[in-house]
């Protein structure tokens, strides 16, 4: 058959790369100002949009979205048309979707800063942004199998497989965790309240890593990592496996972020079951990498690329050997909301995925540019400002997060709890020192990289369009020989892509069905009623400045923690929680009993707290809220929430949502008389009296409950 | 639209994670023997394709 001549698109790729890089400096600056606010809180400069509660979502958004999105797009499209040996599908469509992805970007980083979030972590962008990303997404699915439909090559190699279930399941997550429903022109409420919200969140949390920061860097790695090696993956087989008990386990495992919560046992065993077997398929991807550089381990000595990746490939195999040990629940009693959990996952963005996109990186850019990498010497520098910047950075965080633990379990003989929460955080500061540290060493090298790229850019010629030639394929697929079901699988992109939706979606439609369909699953709680218009108003402003960053909504049922907060946490509480509030870090104390007899502060405590957290703690690390004193509260809006929150089924009564500011101004009046009675001359329009009417209200419910 | 407990309860719904377990093996079972029984000249070609020169 005659060859056709082609070539391959190289400019979408270099925009990806550029991209990468500039987003990767960004993502990592911020995480390290963040990193740094917590050691010296003067840092939060006392501006509602530099606070730690919303540079935090900000970091995480930045280096999971547009760092390691754009490291993604960078290597699909590059790999993508190698192994079809075809051109991508359309270059509009890859111009959209840059273009549409950057201005995601731009638009998340403007409205995270700017308090727009919808309180749900990692998914904090709100609809209309949601809305934008579905149809990029979408773009780029179209692109991809518009490309793997012209292919001239029959077989889909691994790396594709990893790239299509990344497609469909990223989709799925992302509808089915954005469900919301909107009550002014950016703002809405979860669809979802309490334990159904905390599940859904926690699938999707959890399948982030899983088909965002995982499957598509896994397409990558079986991709790069033999053409840096020179040599084959080490078991094509092993791939196979290692693809499909992937992806059919990872979908299951949501459920360990919400060990010993209020979420019903047989859904938090499921997890725990299905994260240990894990470690499986995990492990064999690991092993499958590693073992591809058998025979030229001498290579990795001089290649800073191959450093790289042997570096990535063992951090992912560390992080997914500590995972599933994580979701025993022995360990996680131990080590959730504490900064084990930190470092757990910074072994994976920094290890696994950071240092693989660098390999990539330095591997991809003197090619698509024709010369020899500027500095071999600087890209060993980077390697080892890296490696060690990882170490500092998690070694100290690993220590805090025994030590935090062990602080808050630690009881006196006499049989009372021995540290005040404050203690343990003034205990921490070093190690949040040490941490940041590892951070500033890391950019560094990072920045190392930026120099020596750009140096090696502009030593070189771009070739936007390499010339390649390949025969197409016949119309006819005739087989040699009786064919073997997955064979037919592995040359039929959609059934690829049906296939890998059904078994994604087994996990999740066994979780979720009996969670949302039987009451017994949610026990109800009669003396829990809605939240007066001021509390929800409040609400909304804690969620708006990003507090479930630092505090937990969730007591768990350890003797430690009912000493410390009081009765542990009932799924019935939360029955009007839209969003759920239960956070993932305890940096400061659990506040779902903030209100109750045992932990209650008066008016004026919280009034001079938010104004000065050092005045009443000192060595706290809380940041002031200056501004909540300032801004008058928007009332206009209250009817409209009332509103979305019937339609979601709170029980408001009807027309109630007329005649709500009536309460909300008489709540607030009621507070700023008790201020007065501290002599705080305080206005009852501002923001701050509705967040202290929240506080009040957190986990006084049950206390009313009837006694049986 | 609210979307809590419709039901009270769903019949025989422990039966669901025992049929998604046999699927689960069904699956993997199929999949070995797959692997297992393809030849290892289909597996050689097709790890070649990202050296692929082309």
């Amino acid at each position: 058959m005659t060859k056709e001549t082609f070539s391959y698109d190289n400019k979408i790729v270099k925009w990806f790369a550029y991209a990468t890089m500039l987003w990767g400096g960004v993502g990592m600056l911020v995480g390290l100002l963040a990193a740094f606010q917590l050691v010296f809180p003067v840092l939060n400069l006392d501006l509602a949009q530099t606070t730690f509660g919303r540079v935090r979502p900000l970091h995480t958004n930045a280096v999971i979205f547009a760092f390691v999105g754009n490291g993604i797009f960078m290597g699909v499209y590059y790999s993508l048309q190698r192994l079809c040996k075809a051109r991508m599908f359309s270059d509009l469509l890859s111009k959209i979707h840059f273009w549409g992805w950057q201005l995601i970007i731009v638009l998340a980083a403007l409205t995270l800063l700017s308090g727009f979030t919808t309180g749900k972590e990692y998914a904090e962008l709100e609809w209309p942004i949601d809305i934008l990303i579905t149809l990029i997404w979408v773009v780029f699915g179209w692109n991809m199998f518009g490309t793997i439909i012209k292919r001239r090559e029959r077989h889909l190699y691994v790396a594709i497989w990893f790239y299509i279930a990344t497609f469909v399941t990223v989709a799925v997550l992302h509808i089915v965790n954005s469900f919301e429903l909107p009550y002014s022109w950016i703002k809405s409420y979860s669809y979802y309240a309490g334990v159904q919200d905390a599940l859904v969140q926690w699938w999707y949390g959890h399948n982030a890593v899983a088909f965002f920061l995982t499957t598509p860097y896994l397409g990558l790695m079986y991709y790069f990592m033999p053409k840096a090696a020179e040599r084959p993956v080490y078991s094509y087989r092993l791939s196979i496996i290692h693809f499909w008990a992937l992806i059919f386990l990872y979908i299951w495992a949501g459920p360990h972020h919400l060990l010993y919560t209020s979420l019903p046992d047989w859904a938090q065993s499921l997890g725990v079951v299905f994260s240990v077997m894990l470690i499986a398929p995990s492990w064999g991807g690991m092993i499958n990498g590693l073992l591809t550089l058998r025979g030229v381990w001498d290579k990795v000595r001089e290649d800073a690329v191959l450093k790289f990746m042997v570096v990535a490939v063992t951090a992912y195999g560390m992080s997914t050997f500590e995972g599933p040990m994580l979701s025993f629940k022995n360990v996680n009693a131990i080590a959730h909301f504490t900064d084990w959990i930190v470092a757990h996952v910074h072994i994976g963005a920094l290890g696994w995925n950071g240092f693989l996109t660098f390999g990539i990186l330095y591997w991809l850019i003197p090619r698509m540019f024709k010369t020899n990498l500027h500095s071999k010497s600087l890209a060993n520098t980077h390697f080892w400002l890296g490696t060690l910047g990882m170490l500092l950075y998690a070694i100290p965080l690993y220590w805090a997060g025994f030590t935090q633990s062990l602080m808050w379990k630690e009881f006196t003989l006499d049989g009372t709890l021995k540290y005040q929460f404050l203690e343990t955080v003034v205990h921490l500061k070093p190690f949040y020192l040490l941490r940041s540290i590892g951070g500033t060493l890391y950019l560094a090298g990072f920045l190392v990289m930026i120099y020596n790229l750009i140096k090696t850019i502009k030593s070189g010629n771009f070739v936007a369009n390499e010339e390649a030639e390949a025969a197409p394929l016949d119309k006819e697929y005739v087989s040699e020989h009786k064919e073997h079901w997955h064979r037919w699988i592995e040359r039929k992109p959609v059934q690829m892509l049906v296939l890998s939706l059904v078994v994604i979606l087994i996990g999740g439609i066994v979780e979720f069905v009996p969670t949302f369909l039987i009451q017994s699953n949610v026990p109800t709680i009669s003396s829990v009623k809605p939240y007066t218009p001021l509390e929800l108003q409040g609400r909304d402003i804690y969620v708006r400045e990003g507090c479930y960053t630092c505090h937990s909504q969730m007591v768990r049922p350890f003797r430690s923690e009912t000493a410390r907060y009081g009765e542990y946490s009932k799924a019935g509480e939360h029955v009007y929680d839209h969003p759920f509030q239960w956070g993932s870090k305890r940096t400061g104390p659990d506040l779902a009993r903030e209100g109750t007899q045992k932990l209650k502060k008066s008016n004026a405590w919280h009034f001079n707290h938010f104004y000065d957290p050092t005045s009443i703690s000192p060595g706290s690390i809380m940041p002031r809220y200056p501004w909540l004193f300032e801004n008058d509260l928007d009332i206009d809006i209250t009817e409209a929430k009332i509103k979305a929150m019937q339609t979601l089924g709170v029980p408001y009564e009807a027309g109630y949502e007329k005649v709500a500011n009536d309460d909300l101004k008489k709540q607030a009046d009621e507070i700023v008389a008790d201020l007065q009675k501290n002599d705080i001359k305080a206005v009852p329009q501002k923001e701050i009296i509705a967040l202290i009417a929240y506080l009040q209200r957190l986990g006084t419910d049950i206390s009313a409950e009837p006694k049986k | 639209m609210k979307f809590i407990n419709y039901l009270e309860k769903i019949s025989g719904i422990s039966i669901y994670p025992l049929i998604s377990l046999l699927v689960f093996f069904l699956f993997f079972g199929l999949l070995l023997l797959f692997v297992l029984r393809t030849k290892k000249h289909h597996f050689r070609e097709v790890e070649q394709l990202p050296l692929d020169k082309n």
